[in-house]
């Protein structure tokens, strides 16, 4: 999940607010314009812009292979995914303003650290085989959460990742073909892919947030439809998902835990490491310092440009006033 | 002779929840006018539950006979579209 953690308001049961639930109850959307509870806005952008956020520091791992990506083709390919997540946190951005928050405000929260991304992003991309692993693990963990964040009551969002979910599908896949191709490969390829899974296998269970029973911001957020799911239905959806696929790749989940349950119908498995989790979160996980150096930099770096581009539009309006 | 009004762009919401989209123009001499009389002749059989008017003058597009040109880079760029790679069927829906 790219939003964890998320705070919420309380609804304070006026007239105005259960005019407001009723509408949500019957599905009809929320638009920028429409009367909203304060808690409502309040958690909406916070969730987009960790979600926002996420999407700009996620370039960052996988940027990291850019230059050494093994073929000119998965270069071109990895270099494409990491122009859409740009886009994404572009559409994502751009939701959240809708809601009265500036985007240099956001970009601002997230420089000096106060606004938080997903926890995933903090783990580094060690090998060639980690694009295989985050494609197909991090983005199939994400997409699993966007699919029925397409319905979020919201319009904005839920547009938003209607549009991500279409254009995600080709990360996730890129990222098996990687792992499939390096499966199929030499025995060190296949150790490659095996180490990947390895390392990425628990921080991916971790981005779908703390289990339910310590999840205290997720009821509100359902009772809003601003979330539809629980944190452990889409984890244990996911493992679901994944561990045939492993299976197929001849792969070993790093979890001994995992059993086939036949009268659930799912995979029983272990349990992730919060603390692991919430010292990332807190801002102690193995990048995250890297992370920010890395996003304030750009920010830094790219200031005498953004600001030649303000000059030149200024300069341009100015001649056409004058022609005029 | 009176002044000729602008020409408005008219963009619609069909349903509560899909993005407005543009369903043609019409002249008004301001944009209150143009909101009114865009609700009296584009959603006289219930077409919208929201309308935006942008004054057509102000709307900004690439030249059409740059088309081409503009718009060719994605062309090769096949790898942008997930039926590019080949998962075999038995790995299931990806």
């Amino acid at each position: 999940m790219y939003a964890q953690l998320v705070e919420t308001g309380q609804s304070e049961g006026t007239e105005q607010e259960l005019e407001f639930q009723a509408k949500i109850d019957r599905g009809v959307r929320i638009e920028a314009n429409d009367w909203m509870p304060e808690g409502y806005r309040k958690t909406l952008i916070r969730q987009i812009g960790q979600h926002a956020h996420s999407e700009i520091v996620g370039q960052l791992p996988e940027g990291n292979w850019i230059t050494r990506a093994p073929s000119l083709q998965r270069k071109a390919i990895l270099l494409a995914k990491v122009q859409d997540e740009a886009g994404h946190g572009l559409y994502l951005y751009c939701a959240a303003e809708t809601l009265g928050i500036s985007r240099d405000e956001m970009t601002a929260q997230l420089l000096s650290g106060k606004a938080k991304y997903s926890s995933i992003f903090n783990y580094p991309t060690l090998t060639w085989a980690d694009m295989g692993a985050v494609g197909w693990l991090v983005d199939g963990a994400a997409i699993m959460n966007q699919v029925p964040l397409q319905r979020c009551s919201y319009g904005p969002y839920s547009r938003a990742m209607i549009r991500i979910c279409k254009e995600e599908s080709f990360h996730q896949r890129q990222g098996f073909d990687i792992m499939r191709q390096l499966c199929q490969g030499t025995d060190d390829q296949k150790a490659m892919a095996q180490d990947a899974l390895n390392r990425w296998w628990w921080p991916s269970l971790m981005m779908f947030g703390p289990s339910d029973k310590d999840s205290v911001h997720s009821e509100q957020s359902m009772k809003w439809g601003i979330k539809q799911n629980t944190n452990d239905e889409l984890r244990q959806k996911f493992v679901d998902q994944t561990v045939p696929q492993a299976e197929w790749l001849g792969l070993t989940v790093p979890d001994p835990e995992l059993k086939w349950n036949e009268e659930k119908g799912g995979y029983d498995f272990g349990e992730p490491d919060w603390s692991e989790f919430f010292e990332v979160i807190k801002g102690n996980g193995p990048c995250n310092r890297d992370r920010l150096e890395a996003r304030n930099k750009a920010w830094d770096d790219g200031e005498w440009f953004r600001d030649g581009l303000t000059a030149h539009a200024e300069k341009q309006q100015q001649h056409n006033i004058a022609a005029e | 002779m009176s002044k000729e009004w602008p020409l408005w762009e008219i963009f619609i919401r069909g349903q509560h929840g899909l993005s407005h989209r543009h369903v043609g123009s019409l002249h008004a001499p301001d944009a209150e006018m143009a909101l009114k009389n865009a609700r009296d002749v584009y959603t006289r059989r219930n077409e919208g539950v929201s309308i935006w008017v942008v004054e057509s003058n102000k709307i900004t597009a690439f030249d059409p006979d740059a088309a081409e040109h503009n718009f060719a880079a994605p062309k090769s760029k096949v790898y942008r579209h997930p039926t590019f790679f080949d998962i075999p069927e038995d790995v299931g829906a990806m």
